[in-house]
């Protein structure tokens, strides 16, 4: 019998997550290997060297630009104000001076006596890199940024939209079969994860925006509200970067489907205790999906299986992920060697599976995933 | 280990969805493919190894077969001259890199910008981000942004030829600070082109050699006025076939896998970007007939096309890799670049608009699941037609003459149709349009694969219609690199499956109209009379390699290839389909109104007995 190998997202009560985080520019790593860090404690900064603004002053004040530096009231290296003067004429009889003030508050940098430019440059801005996760440092790229670590409840969601956010986990709907509605959501959710169920609405996101909640976790999502959200319909699975003032995390797909489960009891044992999230996907080679991370002390229990990842049996968990079962659970009760032919005519391989309820179909081994117990 | 004939050999292509294996023996002094396996392709987590999927795929043979060919401790592919298991040689193709996605770079974002755009999406790209020095972001968001995306490659232009210096090095130094990583393949450098002011290319070098695979080609805006794309596009391609789809996870380990002993060393065969081996066997084809070929390979992520048509009286073959247009990862921007109604005017019942949004999302972010139901198969056949019209479209545009200016415009311009003039695609012209790729070659009857064809490319005139039979096209072109003899014969015997000759005439009429007449000369000895009608499709039963001398008819205004009502005399070829009769017209419009169309569109699907009958109850 040939090893049968499906791909399937992780899903861990504890598990160790390392989490690079670097700069965008080279800057100074403010945390050491060993040192504990809150989600929230910057790691690593640096400034950028601010914008450059030019003014001709020759051409301001009509004067010659090898005149100019005699009428420079600041050398190369002075702090500027906004409107503090950078250069005068001298005028006539001392009257009619004309003036040229500085732009922008910051650095006078340089003057060029071939142009006539003088180079103003604004105050560096600084760029800061937060941990994202409680955890403890483990090693450090030498003016970059840091790996954490940290051991959390790991949950991977199939798709998801907006970035890196925090939030304490609150649990809005009773059942994982529940759609997570607006009357579910209150000021008292500000700045909470919700852990909803099947679904949630492009209306009941909007509310959520506006309560100030952090982020949602649901089963399903319609993908014309998703077009209607984020403005545009989406081409290829790249996103992260959207700025929508929430992020959402799809467990299960598109459409309503109640979220697995084990997802739900899992994130809902959370509740009450700060996650991260992130909605960053990538679907091609090399993938990235959505997760939920949920730091926990050594007081919780729990270790990830290393069992053979992938390894479908029989009596093997798992859940149909395409029409006409989709989002049902059950087991591998058989795996014919032989091609069967579907409905559609198609002969492909295919596996038994049987339900909780003890019914059976028979659906294509490439239309299921394998659910990690 | 003496030396021996090669009379046993597997192949595999990991594709971006499905890794295939095929096994060809040589048996009564020819060589045939015996069996064949397929498994979901292995690039993603939790496996992180495209040579799992090897694996999988080449155990199916096993358990198909009866018999070993995976080492003992099923590591990997056993290549030796025990009779009793394994094969002699082992070969491989890839395009489990999936899609091409890039950022591109240029100073002013309407103008070298847009130039660079326009040139990688005519090298098939997804353009993820235009970085440039005018677009309101600040020189850290710029290289946030580059890492974020995680390009596959950027093709930095900027600058004409003789203009600014300091704003194209600048946008090196971003690219240099975002020190861009690719999505795999440890130990490999992004490729970067730069493609801007030439007098700026030395120091464009020393920012950027060191952090990246460097490639500096003819500026893309010489000057204002002209655009040079074709070079920068030319080596889009070329990188993205040696580079970008050859560091898939576990590529190394396959890498070392392919190979054969020739005496008692070992040597290895190359693995093969898929496009270029599909291309080599189209132009194989083409050359051995001599005559006008078109294929597609409809893949996961990407929709590679091929041709071979006359340019000054000599055979040239063009490909273009549609990065963006595939079945499965690209499946939602097939959606995206289609239009909605674009892909429900292909389905022949309503169907509710979410309810269909939300099935294409799913089958985008679980990519390797498979139709089970016959309206879930009819709804993917909708997509693949426009993700192969669009292909097409972005083929027409690149398959053009060297002659001027104009023609080095490419997609950017293809989709306001300004100029067609330059291609050297002509759809009359074509002898043989072949389809390969899973939508065509595992559709369930053959005679669906014929009308997403038809429907899709619009054959014009006689065209012979045929599909890879079971997608092994790209195993074949490696193939015949090594074993040109059994590439052949598996090509001709096992592999191209002719469907049947397409009569389609150009012109348009009213519905019952006549369109032409037709006298056909049966293998049998009889004669047949038929007639091609406006807005009807019919099928002429002629079996594989059964061929009927033919004089065609057309009526006034129509043609089918020798001009507005002049006939042609034509030898019909037969096929698993029959001889297609399309009268719907060329240009070829869909009806309007939703229940006309979908009347029509149950007519034809029934005239060619594509779909079970249940299908004209889907949707009630």
């Amino acid at each position: 019998m040939a090893f049968a190998y499906t791909p399937g997202l992780r899903v861990a009560d504890v598990a160790v997550i390392r989490k690079e985080r670097r700069l965008p520019l080279k800057g100074r790593v403010l945390v050491s290997p060993g040192d504990e860090v809150a989600a929230d404690t910057v790691v690593a900064r640096t400034e950028l060297p601010g914008n450059v603004k030019m003014v001709n002053l020759a051409n301001i004040l009509g004067v010659p630009p090898d005149d100019i530096p005699a009428l420079l009231l600041k050398k190369e290296g002075d702090p500027l104000a906004q409107d503090e003067i950078l250069a005068q004429s001298k005028g006539i009889f001392g009257l009619f001076k004309n003036t040229v003030k500085s732009p922008i508050a910051g650095t006078f940098e340089s003057f060029n006596k071939v142009t006539g430019q003088a180079v103003l440059r604004e105050p560096p801005s600084p760029v800061t890199i937060e941990a994202y996760v409680k955890g403890r440092i483990v090693d450090v790229i030498e003016d970059e940024g840091v790996v954490v670590e940290t051991r959390a409840t790991f949950v991977q969601g199939i798709f998801g939209i907006g970035g890196e956010t925090r939030g304490e986990i609150r649990k809005a709907v009773k059942n994982p079969e529940q759609e997570l509605t607006a009357d579910l959501i209150d000021k008292s959710c500000e700045g909470k994860i919700l852990i909803g169920g099947s679904y949630v609405s492009h209306a009941t996101l909007k509310k959520a925006v506006a309560s100030g909640v952090k982020g949602i976790v649901t089963g399903g999502f319609d993908d014309r509200d998703l077009k209607d959200f984020l403005g545009f319909d989406l081409g290829v699975a790249i996103t992260g970067h959207e700025n929508k003032g929430i992020t959402l995390i799809l467990t299960e797909g598109f459409g309503r489907m109640h979220m697995a489960r084990n997802t739900f009891d899992l994130l809902c044992s959370r509740e009450g205790m700060q996650a991260s999230i992130n909605g960053a996907t990538q679907i091609r080679a090399g993938v990235i999906r959505p997760e939920v991370v949920v730091p926990v002390d050594e007081s919780v229990l729990g270790a990830e299986k290393p069992g053979e990842q992938g390894a479908m049996n029989v009596g093997s968990p798992i859940r149909v992920i395409r029409a006409p079962y989709f989002g049902r659970l059950g087991k591998v009760a058989a795996l014919p060697a032989e091609l069967q032919q579907l409905e559609t005519e198609a002969k492909v391989r295919v596996l038994e599976v049987e339900f909780a309820d003890s019914s059976r179909a028979v659906v294509p081994r490439a239309n299921v995933e394998l659910i990690e117990d | 280990m003496a030396d021996k004939e090669i009379t046993r050999i597997l192949a595999t292509d990991c594709g971006s969805t499905t890794t295939k294996a095929i096994l060809i023996e040589k048996r009564e002094g020819e060589y045939r493919l015996i069996t064949r396996g397929e498994a979901p392709t292995t690039v993603e987590a939790p496996a992180e190894d495209v040579t799992k999927g090897v694996l999988n795929a080449v155990g199916e043979i096993e358990d198909l077969m009866g018999r070993q060919f995976l080492t003992d401790d099923k590591e990997g592919v056993f290549v030796g001259d025990d009779p009793t298991r394994g094969v002699d040689i082992y070969m491989s193709t890839s395009s489990a890199g999936g899609g091409l996605q890039m950022t591109v770079a240029g100073v002013v974002k309407s103008m070298t910008g847009e130039s660079a755009q326009r040139a990688a999406l005519g090298a098939g790209a997804i353009v993820m981000d235009v970085v440039a020095s005018n677009d309101g972001r600040l020189f850290h968001e710029k290289v946030a942004d580059i890492r974020r995306l995680r390009p596959d490659m950027i093709l930095q232009s900027g600058g004409i030829d003789g203009g600014t210096v300091d704003h194209v090095v600048e946008l090196a130094q971003v690219i240099r600070a975002a020190d861009p990583k690719p999505r795999f393949g440890v130990g490999y450098k992004l490729p970067v082109i730069y493609a801007g002011n030439k007098d700026a290319a030395d120091e464009v070098s020393h920012e950027l050699a060191d952090i990246a695979a460097l490639k500096v080609v003819p500026n893309i805006r010489p000057v204002l006025e002209r655009e040079n794309l074709g070079p920068a596009r030319d080596t889009i391609h070329e990188l993205f076939m040696e580079h970008v789809m050859a560091q898939a996870p576990g590529y190394g380990k396959l890498m070392q896998w392919a190979g054969h002993y020739v005496g008692n060393d070992w040597e290895n065969v190359p693995i093969m970007p898929t496009p270029g081996a599909v291309g080599k066997l189209i132009e194989m084809v083409a050359k051995a007939e001599g005559i006008h070929v078109m294929g597609v390979d409809i893949g996961g992520a990407t929709t590679d096309v091929f041709s071979v048509f006359d340019s000054e009286g000599q055979p040239v073959f063009n490909r273009t890799v549609s990065a963006n247009l595939g079945m499965s990862y690209s499946v939602s921007n097939v959606l995206a670049s289609a239009g909605l109604e674009n892909v429900m005017r292909w389905v022949p019942f309503r169907m509710d608009e979410a309810d269909l949004r939300n099935r294409i999302r799913n089958k985008m972010i679980r990519p390797t699941t498979v139709p089970q139901t016959l309206e879930e198969l009819i709804v993917e056949q909708a997509i693949a037609r426009e993700a192969l019209r669009l292909a097409l479209v972005q083929h027409r545009e690149l398959a053009v003459g060297l002659k001027g200016v104009a023609q080095e415009r490419t997609i950017g311009d293809a989709f306001d149709q300004t100029q067609t003039g330059a291609t050297l695609v002509n759809m009359m012209q074509l002898d043989l349009l072949i389809g390969s790729g899973g939508v065509l070659s595992h559709a369930p009857r053959r005679s669906q694969a014929a009308m997403m064809l038809i429907d899709s490319f619009v054959p014009e005139g006689v065209t012979m219609l045929a599909v890879d039979s079971i997608f092994m096209m790209p195993q074949l072109g490696v193939l015949s690199e090594v074993l040109p003899r059994a590439a052949t014969e598996v090509f001709d015997k096992d592999c191209l499956i002719r469907l049947g000759s397409c009569v389609a005439p150009a012109g348009q009429g009213r519905d019952g109209q006549q369109a032409a007449a037709l006298t056909m000369h049966m293998p049998d000895g009889k004669t047949r009379e038929a007639v091609i009608e406006f807005g009807r499709m019919q099928v002429i039963p002629l079996g594989v390699g059964e061929k009927a001398r033919t004089s065609i008819r057309p009526a006034k205004g129509v043609d089918l290839g020798e001009g507005a009502g002049r006939n042609i005399e034509v030898d019909l070829e037969g096929g698993v389909v029959g001889v297609v009769l399309d009268g719907r017209g060329r240009p070829f419009v869909l009806p309007a109104g939703d229940s006309e169309r979908v009347k029509k569109l149950q007519e034809w699907a029934m005239a060619l007995t594509a779909y079970p009958d249940k299908f004209l109850s889907l949707g009630r």
